[in-house]
């Protein structure tokens, strides 16, 4: 069983160009990518078939400023499987403005050793946010 | 009271930012940018998601990250955009342009430029773009909208949803849509091939098992106060409905992903030509449109794939204005730029003799191994392999220098 080929088509989503990849791998490891046009295409077929991973971006509840949410994101691509549970787990908390972007709202979010990070700065406003954009 | 300036840019999206930028660089100092929002940065502000600048910056941003970088090179050069005010009106004085501002603050303002960029955006086709029979109830709304009041709003605007065309931010929001806990039930595509990029159906449908329908369409919504139900058909070769293979999905939300078309009312008052085809100015290879002094950039010019190349495209567009400001801009016979086979169109429409040109085109359909060909009367000045080609992938192809004795320019996709 362990000398078992399989095969797969990926797309690349590493850039918009989306290459289309036929990958040859057993349970352990790729033997063969085709259709890459860079390297970055290996890497990718290699983790989407063994630990796929995903940029996770959502919002998170915010007051003292002119707008009631502030975009994030985790700073790094973590695993696709727990991506439902990090957007949860930043629906539950609210933060106060000033916020700048990069700024770590939640560190290590769900052990994944990943940070969720702001991707917007927000000045501080004592007016109540009630319009948006 | 009027107000003088060198540059006054309308909008202040990706597109008017790097061209203020763009004309400060290049030496310009009276520069004024104005925005109907509250805030710069355009659409990008509700553009959450990663997937910007990989081009531009080499690593991936959101949308309001990219934005931020370039309010703040904006602001380290004293180009603070007038918010909450909009342009209504471009009168064309020859040497100067009016424009008149209705701003928040200042009221009614009349601006004298030399140069005015439009740099408006686009906005979505609607339900009214595409006509599709049968009542309406609420709940049908834009991919776009419904990304501004989940992302900006924090309203989830249903809980059922079905989205009829698969461009990007239809795509965008499926997935966006599912994180929140909406069950996403299908995409209907009246084309046999996506309206967006490829990566966008792997990440946000794939991932998630949503199925995507080509050659499909909704032939009737169902709904008295809300909307509940659409009835779905595949099409035949002519886009008419089939009698067969039919079939419902019960829903509370209608996302319409169908397109977009350049803001372009305002260039249109001004007497600025449009293109047919793009629906955006037609324009030389400065970016100039019809009327001398007024040039545009970004998706008001052509909708864009990617951020990325309209910041590019506006840079250009910005030290071609400041060219022209200065009277340095060159001079040279301008020779026209054909459309040939499978080519959809092809921006700009003319290109100066000895000079250098950068083109924009996109494909009629797909198509597999084809030689994109740029060529002259004479000679052919660009050849290059493609494995596949898609109208959802604007292609730029810079030509160093447009052949003096040149009488067209053709560009044209050859079978291998």
């Amino acid at each position: 069983m362990e000398r078992k080929q399989m095969k797969k088509n990926l797309i690349c989503i590493n850039c918009p160009m989306g290459c289309e990849l036929n990958v040859d791998y057993t349970a352990k490891k790729i033997i063969k990518v085709e259709g890459n046009t860079c390297k970055r295409g290996i890497t990718y077929a290699e983790t989407e078939i063994f630990h796929p991973v995903r940029i996770v971006t959502t919002t998170v509840r915010v007051k003292d400023c002119s707008i009631p949410f502030v975009p994030v994101k985790t700073e790094k691509p973590v695993p696709k499987k727990i991506a439902f549970k990090i957007i949860q787990r930043a629906s539950k908390i609210t933060l106060h403005a000033p916020v700048k972007s990069g700024d770590v709202v939640i560190q290590n979010i769900m052990d994944s050793g990943v940070n969720l990070i702001a991707t917007r700065s927000l000045a501080r406003t004592r007016q109540k946010s009630k319009k948006n954009t | 009271m009027i107000k003088s300036v060198d540059a006054l840019v309308i909008g202040a999206g990706p597109a008017g930012l790097a061209a203020a930028l763009a004309l400060r660089n290049s030496g310009v100092q009276n520069i004024l940018v104005v925005e109907r929002e509250s805030v710069p940065g355009g659409i990008l502000m509700q553009c959450i998601h990663n997937g910007f600048g990989l081009h531009r910056f080499k690593e991936e941003l959101t949308g309001p990250e990219y934005a931020e970088r370039y309010i703040n090179a904006a602001g380290d050069e004293n180009i603070i955009p007038l918010t909450n005010t909009a342009a209504i009106d471009i009168i064309d004085n020859g040497k100067t342009k009016i424009v008149i501002l209705l701003s928040e603050t200042k009221g009614l303002l009349e601006i004298k430029a030399t140069v005015v960029i439009l740099a408006m955006g686009c906005r979505e086709r609607n339900r009214g773009n595409i006509s599709i029979p049968g009542s309406r109830p609420a709940g049908i709304i834009t991919a776009g909208l419904a990304q501004k009041m989940t992302n900006l709003h924090g309203l989830l605007p249903g809980k059922e949803i079905v989205i009829l065309g698969s461009g990007d931010i239809g795509l965008i929001m499926a997935r966006r849509l599912t994180w929140e806990g909406s069950h996403v039930k299908a995409v209907i595509e009246v084309q046999p091939y996506p309206g967006g990029l490829n990566r966008n159906i792997v990440q946000c449908l794939h991932d998630f098992n949503i199925p995507l329908y080509f050659s499909h369409t909704i032939t009737k919504i169902d709904g008295d106060k809300r909307i509940n139900k659409v009835h779905i058909a595949p099409i035949d070769t002519h886009f008419d409905p089939k009698k067969t293979g039919n079939f419902t999905l019960s829903c509370d939300c209608l996302l319409l992903s169908i397109g977009l078309i350049p803001e372009n009312e305002l260039s249109l008052k001004a007497g600025v030509a449009l293109d047919p085809i793009t629906r955006g100015a037609s324009v030389d290879a400065d970016l100039m449109t019809t009327i001398p002094g007024i040039f545009s950039c970004g998706n008001v010019l052509q909708v864009h794939d990617l951020v990325d190349f309209v910041s590019e495209e506006a840079e250009y567009c910005g030290k071609a204005a400041a060219e022209y400001i200065k009277g340095t801009n060159k001079k040279g016979k301008d020779i026209p730029v054909k459309t040939g086979n499978l080519v959809r169109y092809i921006l700009p429409s003319k290109v100066k003799a000895g000079r250098s040109a950068l083109l924009s085109l996109r494909a009629m359909t797909p198509a597999e191994n084809v030689n994109l060909i740029i060529r002259t009367d004479k000679e052919t000045l660009y050849k290059a392999k493609h494995r596949k080609i898609f109208p959802s992938i604007m292609l730029r192809i810079p030509i160093k220098e447009i052949p003096p004795l040149a009488r067209y320019i053709e560009v044209l996709f050859e079978a291998e």
